[in-house]
């Protein structure tokens, strides 16, 4: 089990049809590269360029961040939920490093009480 | 070397030159990361190069974020855009821009009819205080916006700008 750098939450409870909030967290410095460290010298530039995320096979959320997003990057959007499905979250960072995190978003069958 | 009476005319250039290029060394840094400090942008400047002559609305987009803002490297944005959000009609990309930061383009999002509602919130850093600006594009291909000072107390670039 590797570092989990990321962590997704929606609500509880979701029947079809509904558009939920999502809340995504993304471990990362986001270094801007106009800044230095304690020595003095500049940090180079390290950002996320591109995040996508996936419901089952629809990308329905893509955001490219630069240097003007804070250190461990929060998004929230919705989404209109119609069927249980993984959601899977990928980025990349200027260094070339890959993350990615998978969850599955258990959709309740319309007219569930 | 030159014979000694024209020595010390030598040095005298050459620690000119040293001063000029001291002076150049100063401004270098500025004019790489094309920072300007102090220098904000216009409003046409920020939003122009993405519109590019479209229509432009100041309606329907709601931008959420605090009037003051302590501590320039998290600053909450949230932008709301009033859209059906249906296949037809849709915001297609969400921008926010700032007025003072090294780079104007803080971030895009990229939204369709499968959203269901055209609202989305992060958090931002901001060098001072500033005018941030809120586009969004439809379907259509107008574009609507929201604009905002933002009051801020420490800039997020501390020590380079």
């Amino acid at each position: 089990m590797s570092l989990v750098l990321a962590r997704i939450q929606w609500p509880e409870r979701i029947v079809a049809g509904d558009v939920v909030k999502v809340r995504l967290l993304v471990q990362h410095p986001m270094d801007t590269g106009y800044l230095q460290d304690l020595l003095g010298k500049v940090v180079p530039r390290n950002v996320i360029g591109l995040l996508t995320c996936n419901l089952g096979s629809q990308e329905v959320f893509r955001v490219e961040p630069s240097s003007g997003v804070s250190a461990n990057p929060l998004f929230e959007f919705f989404v209109r939920a119609t069927e249980t499905a993984e959601m899977s979250v990928q980025w990349v960072d200027d260094q070339g490093n890959k993350g990615s995190l998978q969850q599955t978003m258990t959709v309740l069958p319309q007219g569930s009480r | 070397m030159k014979p000694a009476p024209t020595q010390r005319r030598f040095w005298l250039q050459q620690s000119a030159r040293l001063g000029l290029l001291g002076v150049a060394l100063q401004a270098w840094p500025s004019l790489a990361q094309k920072m300007a400090s102090g220098q904000l942008m216009s409003f046409a400047q920020m939003v122009e190069p993405l519109t590019q002559g479209a229509r432009l609305l100041r309606q329907d987009v709601k931008l959420v974020a605090p009037v003051l803002a302590d501590n320039g490297t998290l600053v909450p944005l949230g932008v709301q855009v009033q859209s059906p959000m249906t296949a037809q009609d849709h915001v297609t990309h969400l921008y926010l821009l700032s007025q003072r930061n090294p780079v104007t383009r803080m971030a895009v999002f990229q939204l369709g009819p499968w959203n269901g509602r055209a609202e989305v919130s992060t958090r931002v850093r901001l060098a001072g205080t500033q005018e941030v600006v809120a586009l969004a594009r439809l379907s259509s291909g107008e574009f609507r916006y929201d604009q905002m000072e933002i009051i801020v107390t420490e800039s997020a670039c501390v020590d380079a700008s």
